[in-house]
């Protein structure tokens, strides 16, 4: 009977082995973690996308109702895209702190990103509550059922994140900036930059084209 | 208080479902009886139910599957029952309402209850150990998706007891699953506990993703890893990339149907056919995430059984990334006579006949290893062969089908029907139990008894051709799907002979259970003492049966495809590797109670009750709030325990 | 189980090292050309600058320019060693959008063009 052996793992990893090709072993917990944050966030654009083919089928559906031009008001739409933009500046500016350890300057920014996020809701709230009260509400067509979704499922991912990041920061104050925190303020800042990469998406393909002349 | 759930939901009055509801609910009581009696809750909280452990997970997995064989089963052979007899003027014994509610629950119990999990389960286990690693990615994840798979299959069999189910077909196509036509609970079941069930497999696929990816044992490079699991990175691909699309074509219809939106409804703007094309954008990607784990498991078993390597590994590696892309590419072929015209038809059809090639060379790669090599005829060999011969005819009608014109005749018809059970039991079910009879002493520690295992696979066999190859004929005599009466008597014939087919693979079903029994009673006759069985090429059987909760005392080193066939085959002497401490994951609870509150929030919205979903969903928010706090989840295993461990099984004295 | 665990940053998974002032550089940079771009996309949607049968193009490169910039200015994809894995599944996503979304809009305006008038 031959008996399977294994010699010891080598502590140090072959430079021509490299970590992610093949065969440098397991990978350390923090790229684990990330990637497999980032293979979530993939999952959750193709989610997306298919409520973006719902929207680009629909769009005409507008059940002689009221259409994407005469209710999109592209101030607001423009406002909202770049406290959006700048949050994901200050949430870039936020990781920066967290690198270098700086708990206050971290506070700050994460403050920052939270006010920006927040200013995006209220005006998309408004935005939403003035059409439903116009009875361009997302019951009316199929259209609107499509618009309020699509933008709808965005603006539920924003207040997600935001409940994330008020949760990440009181583990920040709590804990400090250790290795298990940080790992998911990685997590949670890569889903706050995809969120503004489906910003763009919506805007371009919602309210710009809907809209142009 | 309780929203529309009133007493009027249990169905006193019927006798038929009262009856199946008593006998389900009696022995759910009698096993809870059971295990409260002898004592066993502390060991199954302990061991199983907060386990994170990828070899107990995948058994749970496995047998959520086996379980739930059971209950779909039943409503197989109760339609099978229902077309053999009513015909003529012969009702039959299942009121029209209740075929409709049968026949779709069939078919959602067997795809995300039975074959998902059978997959999923066999990937849990296998993969890590193949891999050379101790733990997928994400442990506790793992449990949070079983458990939330499992809530899925719960709520489901609340809806035999408690209300109906839907009775739209497993598919669930508006308008008739909208409001206005099927206003009462069953889509809402059908719904949520496939919603739930669905976010436990999207993480399961996130999970294995980044398993496959990142954990593998040093020097296993991509072209070193088991063919199976390059068949599960991408059947877990697969699940990233399509269930989305599930949970948001669900997403629209809930809306349709809570909010009043206008999705998919026959006025206002909606598209029904949007919900038709999205579904199948799902659907038949989700076919290809069944079957490539189980071409996965052929490929070990047909190598290991014909004691040669898999020929071609990297035709097979290529055809297999082949299958994962072509896969998106063909979904149309599901709805041909939608009326998309002829250049969408004929762009999906020649999609469609093009994915059969990397298939075919599949199946000439395990020809060509079992040509001139040694091969055991054991039951997982014998599913294998099975296999090969019944995926070739059904995949044989699946390219006839692809045909745009040929479609037009036979969409609908039990053609179509004995072409996925073909392709589903040929291919899914006989590679699960493949892989169940493969990889159980590995999971156990004694092999299954060989004679009730092969009497099992027989009467698959023979029991799928009775039942099948006449629905074949049928469908092309203009026999359609799903009925629940039979207008031509000169069809009776042939559905008895299906009926036969149903009972004889009813038989198998009781010869897996006979076969589990007589294994559990005999197993010290049939004790696995090496680790390896069947004289494996993979790693893992290279640690003992069971392997111990860290796997591998020390991670393999590997050079070749095949590593464990290398080690035998170099055979160096035993040396005892220098041990380090393990650190491997601690149990975890919180998969279980997110399922518990997953089932409160689902049952509750299914029956309107509001409050219940507002407290389901903030205890479901408290519980990830809690697990997301806590930084302490690993535990240290010292290296003194694990060479006391390690030695044990290897049989060596003192160290040298 | 930790390795030897690197700083944090929010860069894309697998990113080992870079220097801090780049970063600070990378994403003012990124926030510059994004302004400009979004920029560009209102006055692009609003003006007749661009012949208007090809606004929907202009809109759709330059939604394309933006994401462009946000992966790599603000996630930097693309700089890292172990960078393959993440280029490949992004790829693989965006392919999977384009099938969904390309072929939805394709399937659903055949079936549309072909139902009986109302």
């Amino acid at each position: 009977m031959t008996i399977a052996t294994t010699d010891a793992v080598p502590t140090a990893v072959p430079t021509e082995l490299a970590r992610g090709r093949g065969g440098g072993g397991p990978a350390p917990k923090r790229i684990v973690v990330a990637y497999g944050f980032w293979i979530f966030i993939l999952s959750d654009i193709v989610m997306f996308s298919g409520l973006f083919a719902a929207y680009a089928v629909l769009s005409g559906n507008t059940a002689g109702g009221p259409t994407g031009r005469e209710l999109f008001d592209l101030h607001n739409v423009f406002i909202e895209t770049m406290c959006l933009l700048f949050s994901s500046y200050t949430c870039g500016l936020g990781a920066l702190s967290a690198e270098r350890r700086h708990s206050g300057r971290f506070l700050i920014f994460a403050a920052l990103t939270f006010v920006l996020g927040a200013a995006f809701l209220l005006i998309e709230g408004t935005e939403f509550a003035g059409m439903v009260a116009k009875g361009a509400g997302p019951s009316r067509s199929g259209f609107l059922s499509s618009f309020f979704t699509l933008v709808g499922t965005h603006g539920v991912h924003v207040t997600g994140g935001l409940i994330w990041l008020v949760y990440l920061v009181t583990q920040v104050i709590a804990k400090g900036l250790r290795p298990a925190v940080l790992r998911r303020l990685l997590c949670w800042s890569l889903f706050w930059h995809a969120l503004d990469i489906v910003w763009v998406g919506v805007f371009t393909l919602v309210y710009l084209m809907g809209d142009f002349r | 208080m309780l929203g529309r759930l009133s007493w009027a939901a249990i169905p006193l009055d019927q006798p038929l479902p009262l009856y199946a509801m008593g006998v389900v609910v009696l022995g759910i009581l009698a096993v809870l009886a059971l295990v409260t009696v002898k004592g066993w809750w502390p060991y199954l909280w302990r061991e199983w139910l907060t386990s994170v452990d990828h070899k107990r997970i995948g058994v749970m997995y496995f047998l959520l599957g086996l379980v739930m064989l059971l209950r779909g089963y039943s409503d197989a052979i109760m339609m099978r029952s229902q077309q053999a007899i009513a015909v003529g003027d012969a009702p039959g014994y299942l009121p029209p309402d209740h075929y409709d509610q049968i026949f779709s629950a069939h078919g959602t119990i067997m795809i995300f209850f039975v074959a998902m999990p059978f997959v999923i389960g066999l990937m849990n286990f296998a993969v890590p150990l193949q891999l050379g690693v101790r733990d997928v990615a994400f442990p506790v994840l793992n449990s949070v998706s079983f458990w939330l798979t499992a809530s899925g299959a719960l709520l489901i069999n609340m809806s035999l007891v408690i209300g109906s189910f839907a009775r739209t077909g497993w598919m669930g196509y508006p308008a008739l699953s909208e409001l206005a036509f099927s206003p009462d609970e069953g889509v809402d079941y059908y719904l949520w506990s496939l919603q739930i069930s669905g976010i436990g497999t999207l993480l399961t696929g996130v999970n294995f993703v980044t398993t496959i990816l990142k954990l593998r044992a040093p020097g296993m490079t991509y072209f070193r890893m088991p063919v199976f699991c390059w068949t599960a990175l991408t059947a877990n691909l697969l699940i990233v990339a399509a269930f989305p699309i599930l949970t948001a074509t669900f997403v629209m219809l809930l809306l349709d149907r809570y909010l009043g939106f206008h999705f998919f409804t026959n006025d206002a703007g909606g598209n029904q056919m949007m919900y038709v094309n999205l579904f199948w954008a799902w659907g038949h990607p989700e076919v290809y995430i069944l079957i490539l784990p189980a071409f996965g498991i052929y490929s070990e078993v047909v190598a290991t059984f014909s004691g040669k390597g898999l020929f071609s590994y990297r035709s097979m590696v290529l055809a297999t990334l082949g299958i994962c892309i072509l896969s998106f590419t063909v979904w149309l072929h599901h709805f041909f006579t939608m009326g998309a015209g002829a250049d969408v038809n004929a762009f999906f059809g020649i999609m469609s006949s093009i994915i059969a090639v990397p298939t075919g060379v599949k199946v000439f790669n395990w020809l060509f290893t079992m040509f001139r090599g040694r091969i055991v005829f054991k039951t997982p060999m014998l599913f294998s062969v099975g296999f090969i011969v019944t995926f070739v005819i059904g995949g044989l009608t699946g390219v006839l089908l692809a045909v745009p014109p040929v479609d037009f005749v036979l969409h609908n018809s039990v053609f179509l029907v004995a072409h996925f059970h073909n392709v589903i039991i040929g291919g899914v079910v006989f590679g699960a139990l493949a892989g169940y009879n493969y990889w159980f002493p590995k999971a156990f520690g004694f092999t299954l008894d060989e004679w009730w295992g092969k009497a099992s696979f027989w009467c698959w066999l023979v029991g799928f051709y009775l039942a099948f190859m006449p629905l074949y004929v049928l469908g092309l005599h203009g026999m359609t799907r799903r009925l629940q009466h039979i207008p031509d008597p000169s069809w009776q014939p042939l559905l008895l002979v299906a009926e036969v087919g149903a009972v004889v693979i009813f038989a198998g079903i009781l010869c897996q259970i006979a076969q589990l029994y007589v294994s559990i009673r005999t197993r010290e006759q049939r004790r696995d003492l090496t680790g390896d069985p069947w004289n494996g090429r993979t790693l893992e059987w290279s640690t003992s049966s069971p392997p111990p909760a860290y796997n591998f005392g020390v991670l393999p080193r590997v050079e070749t495809i095949d590593a464990f066939w290398h080690m035998k085959r170099t055979g160096r002497a035993p040396i005892e590797p220098v041990y380090e401490n393990i650190e491997m994951p601690r149990n975890s609870p919180t998969g279980f109670i997110t399922a518990f509150f997953a089932v409160v929030t689902g049952f509750a919205l299914i029956w309107h009750i509001w409050w219940m979903v507002i407290l389901g969903l903030l205890a479901a928010a408290v519980t990830v709030l809690v697990f997301g706090w806590s930084d302490d989840r690993e535990r240290e295993i010292s290296a003194n325990e694990i060479a006391r461990m390690e030695r044990a099984r290897l049989g060596l004295g003192r160290p040298a | 189980m930790d390795g030897p665990d690197r700083v944090f940053d929010d860069r894309t998974p697998g990113v080992e090292h870079e220097e801090s002032t780049a970063n600070f550089l990378s994403y003012t940079a990124g926030l510059a050309l994004a302004i400009l771009a979004t920029i560009a996309s209102f006055i692009v949607s609003q003006t007749h600058l661009l012949w208007p049968p090809g606004i929907p193009v202009g809109l759709v490169v330059l939604a394309f320019a933006q994401i462009g910039v946000h992966l790599v200015f603000f996630l930097h994809l693309g700089s890292a060693p172990d960078n393959t894995n993440n280029i490949l599944a992004l790829a693989f996503g965006m392919l999977i959008v384009f099938l969904v979304i390309t072929g939805s809009v394709w399937i659903i305006a055949n079936l549309n063009a072909n139902m009986m008038p109302m």
